[in-house]
């Protein structure tokens, strides 16, 4: 059992990571470089002249982007465990698992881990203004965990106990409130900060869609042998 | 759509929570390196992904 969530699991994970990293590089990298001239001082948002938005960002650098491969491939690898552990609680009570079904575990993996704690603290371009990291770190983390036990709650929980308490734990993060810096004081020009914040958004939906298809699918392929749940 | 329970031996509740406890926790910890923890190399390296990715970075 352990050889079939961890093979599943790690598979789905890394190769999602890898399709991810290419989509970060090409529609997300260029916004947050483009940023960092900002962050840098290299250009200046409200100077005495208008700013071209068309900026040269420099050449394509290796080391940087390799690296942002791997961890990319390590958060998704992660990302694909958690999934595929879960899977398996949720088949050894009855619920089958398929690539069909996984696509619903991606969406729900996607709510939890990315768009909940946006709804908090939206994806940060280099350079904005932002609370301390730690207290920031704690919210995003309790936020995903709330968001994602809700979200089981929803999807197996019966009766409106379970669905009551699914609603509070949704809520509760966002009516305490995310930590929220002290004044504005970001150099980067709010059109660049969302095209970032949509831009690291849809790029997490269309990986995370990705991760569900192919977790569900391995793990009903690495079950096969022993007897698995059909979906009809 | 209809889910049949595996009712095999093998994949009783119990002999799947333990595993399924530590591959989460040992994908929790993969993410928890390259996404939260504050180290200066670790966070240099994985400064673009955590900014793609979402999580609080600096």
């Amino acid at each position: 059992m352990f050889s079939r969530i961890l093979t599943s699991g790690l598979i789905a994970g890394a190769a999602t990571g890898l399709i991810a990293a290419l989509l970060q590089l090409w529609f997300v990298q260029p916004v947050l470089l483009h940023a960092e001239l900002y962050e840098s001082g290299q250009l200046a948002h409200f100077g005495a002249e208008a700013v071209s938005a068309h900026q040269d960002l420099g050449s394509f650098e290796w080391t940087r982007n390799l690296l942002s491969v791997l961890f990319t491939m390590m958060v998704y690898a992660g990302y694909g465990l958690m999934l595929v552990a879960l899977m398996a609680v949720s088949e050894s009570r009855g619920n089958a698992v398929t690539a069909r079904q996984g696509l619903l575990w991606g969406l729900a993996g996607y709510l939890t881990m990315q768009l909940a704690p946006a709804f908090g603290l939206a994806p940060e371009v280099p350079g904005v203004a932002a609370a301390d990291v730690q207290l920031r770190a704690i919210w995003w983390l309790g936020t995903a965990a709330t968001t994602g036990l809700a979200l089981w709650l929803v999807a197996f929980g019966k009766g409106w106990a379970a669905w009551g308490a699914a609603i509070v734990l949704i809520l509760a993060p966002h009516l305490i409130g995310a930590p929220q810096p002290d004044s504005y004081a970001g150099p980067v020009p709010p059109e660049l900060s969302a095209e970032f914040a949509g831009r690291a958004l849809g790029a997490g939906a269309m990986a995370w869609a990705l991760l569900g298809l192919l977790a569900g699918w391995f793990w009903q392929r690495e079950g096969q042998g022993a007897p698995v749940p059909q979906a009809a | 759509m209809t889910a049949k329970p595996m009712t095999a031996a093998g994949a009783s509740r119990a002999s799947v929570l333990f595993p399924a406890i530590a591959a989460f926790a040992i994908g929790f910890g993969l993410i928890f390196m390259s996404g939260l923890v504050q180290a200066e190399t670790l966070h240099d390296a994985a400064h673009d992904v955590r900014h793609a990715t979402g999580f609080p970075c600096h």
